[in-house]
């Protein structure tokens, strides 16, 4: 469905009906209160937003010492920035402190596209994911960040989250429906081969899933909004019930998405498996859907790969 | 007895205690670790508003040992306060202990887990903002290391504490002049350290970090200045103590031996004797 509200925008709707609610919620922000769409919440809020100018290590070190004093900060910062500058205070302050610190990555991955490799975040998953303890969660479109948001206000412990920079259309219809971190999403049922996708890109796995069915090829496409704690259950079932699996994400292919799955399935039930991201150069610049189409984060070869999967493993029958 | 005499015998404990606790595990940062024995003593049996019966107690003053490798003095003084047994000191970097070589907040009494340098200032305004935000009356201490103000991260944070006019968050530098490497000034230039956090909007004082009569004077004193966090340069020496490990670099690690550890804890009870006679006669005389 069309939509033009960007994640972050519904990020901050929410965390404006949470705060009402919650004096605790805070929002911190390093000079990014406009690129992280919070303008309403300081607006709203004052005294609950904390302004630390451009400096990502005194952002998450501030956030830890507020989380130490039971406030619940949520640290809205470039994802390139946020995942890499201060991961030591991520490491640190945050995970092995175990302070409830929530880090919002926003314009993640390509989304400041034609700025370059400094400003993309691609290796953020690979990164967070090797901290201990830290959740991670890319959701798909505004009602996954709606309903994520509203979760983290509950959930205990720091967690990394990424949202993208521009609006994506919408992969559910509403916020109707079970969100629970660490529980992956069955977008589509099927049994010849499972598409499985995070954040902006279970949006191409939905429309390449529809080409397949055409096709007479039957995907099951799953949303694995949370990185960490992985759903492995999900990913052996699909594993052992379409025996074929595609992986697509806005990152690295070192380290995220697809090397999670490749760890789960080839330990407990190996399938041929195809990783669909960034290959290990710095990415090409771009609009964000020029960059996909580049890389072939597209429906149209997600079809391909999968047609190709499914066929070879018929020949092997 | 008077206070501050009372303060000197716990350090000159403490001193012994911790060197004690590093000849046994045969590791350790003896030399800072004897540089900020003085303000610790001063802090946690004078100055700091704490109860170990209640670590997390919502009204404590904070400690944030941001130089957290010098974390021996704080090990023994926490047991020695009640946070944790005494026997439990035996594990100090044995396998699988709590009391590793860093502070570590599984272990009572301490806020938060610190060690990688230029991290503590920054949690420290973090935990004085809620402090205002919440209209708490706690203070936030946070001890740094010179060598430590090369981290660029202690900058940010000192400009946050200042831009938040946070005058309940005291931070100390212990000011001993080594580092791993040698001289900081060789190593690093920091000077002139009070003009640069004067600069960076803070109040700043300075003391002989080994004077408790200037310690006690200048912390009941803070904030004296309203809307700006205070900087307590603490001119150490590092090694205090133990005079073959005053001033030496190597010291920043180095364990003593057998008889290393014979001749220092010889040294700290003179000086405890010495004390005690003092205040035998100056009883007698007054």
């Amino acid at each position: 469905m069309a939509n033009n509200i960007p994640n972050r925008q519904a990020m901050c709707e929410a965390l404006i009906e949470l705060a009402q609610e919650d004096r605790d919620i805070m929002v911190l922000a390093s000079d990014s209160r406009g690129s992280a769409a919070m303008a309403p919440f300081v607006k709203q809020f004052p005294e609950q937003f904390v302004e630390t100018g451009i400096a990502e290590q005194n952002i998450v070190g501030i956030a830890a010492g507020l989380a130490h004093s039971g406030k619940k900060p949520f640290v809205t910062s470039p994802a390139c920035f946020l995942s890499m500058r201060s991961i030591e205070q991520v490491k640190v302050d945050v995970a092995y402190s175990a302070t409830n610190v929530k880090l919002v990555g926003i314009s993640g991955g390509v989304s400041y596209g034609a700025l370059g490799m400094s400003h993309h975040s691609l290796q953020d998953i690979a990164v967070t994911r090797a901290i201990p303890g830290l959740t991670i969660i890319l959701p798909a479109d505004r009602h996954e960040t709606r309903k994520m948001t509203q979760a983290l206000a509950k959930h205990e412990g720091g967690t990394y989250v990424r949202i993208g920079r521009n609006p994506v259309e919408d992969v559910y219809e509403s916020d109707d429906y079970d969100f629970q971190i660490g529980k992956a999403v069955v977008m589509k049922q099927g049994s010849d081969v499972t598409l499985i996708g995070t954040g902006e890109t279970v949006r191409i796995a939905l429309d390449a899933a529809k080409l397949l069915e055409e096709a007479g090829i039957g995907a099951r496409v799953l949303n694995m909004h949370t990185i960490k704690p992985l759903d492995e259950e999900a990913i052996i079932a699909a594993a052992r019930e379409t025996k074929a699996i595609v992986t697509l994400e806005e990152h690295s292919i070192f380290g995220g998405l697809g090397a999670a799955v490749a760890e789960v399935i080839s330990t407990n039930h190996p399938v041929p498996l195809r990783i669909l991201g960034i290959p290990d150069e710095p990415a090409i610049a771009g609009k964000t859907a020029e960059i996909f189409a580049h890389y072939g984060l597209t429906a149209a070869n997600v079809l391909q790969l999968a047609t190709e999967l499914v066929k070879a493993k018929a020949e092997q029958k | 007895m008077s206070t501050v005499t009372e303060l000197k015998l716990k350090s000159l404990q403490i001193r012994a205690d911790l060197l004690r606790l590093i000849h046994s595990a045969k590791m350790g940062h003896t030399g800072g670790s004897l540089s900020n024995t003085d303000i610790l003593t001063t802090l946690y049996y004078e100055i700091m508003k704490h109860d170990p019966s209640r670590p997390k107690w919502a009204e404590r003053d904070r400690f944030i040992a941001s130089k957290g490798h010098s974390v021996e003095s704080l090990w023994c003084i926490l047991a020695d306060l009640g946070y944790f047994p005494k026997e439990e000191l035996a594990t100090y970097c044995q396998f699988g202990t709590r009391l590793i070589g860093h502070p570590n907040n599984k272990v009572p009494g301490i806020e938060m887990n610190t060690g990688a340098l230029g991290h503590g200032l920054a949690i420290s305004v973090g935990m004085a903002l809620a402090a205002k935000k919440d209209s708490k009356a706690y203070r936030v201490f946070c001890l740094m290391g010179d060598g430590e103000q090369a981290e660029g991260s202690v900058w940010e944070a000192a400009m946050a504490g200042a831009h938040y006019k946070l005058d309940h968050l005291i931070g100390f530098v212990d000011r001993n002049r080594l580092q791993i490497s040698g001289n900081t000034e060789d190593v690093m230039g920091i000077d002139p350290l009070d003009r640069k956090w004067e600069a960076f909007g803070w109040h700043v004082k300075q003391v002989n970090g080994h004077d408790f009569d200037e310690l006690l004077e200048t912390l009941r004193a803070v904030p004296e200045q309203t809307g700006k966090p205070t900087l307590i340069i603490l001119n150490t020496t590092k090694g205090k103590g133990v005079s073959f490990a005053e001033n030496q670099p190597e010291w920043h690690h180095h364990v003593p031996n057998d008889e290393q550890l014979r001749l220092a804890i010889g040294e700290l009870e003179a000086a405890s004797a010495a004390i005690a006679e003092a205040e035998e006669e100056r009883g007698m005389n007054g």
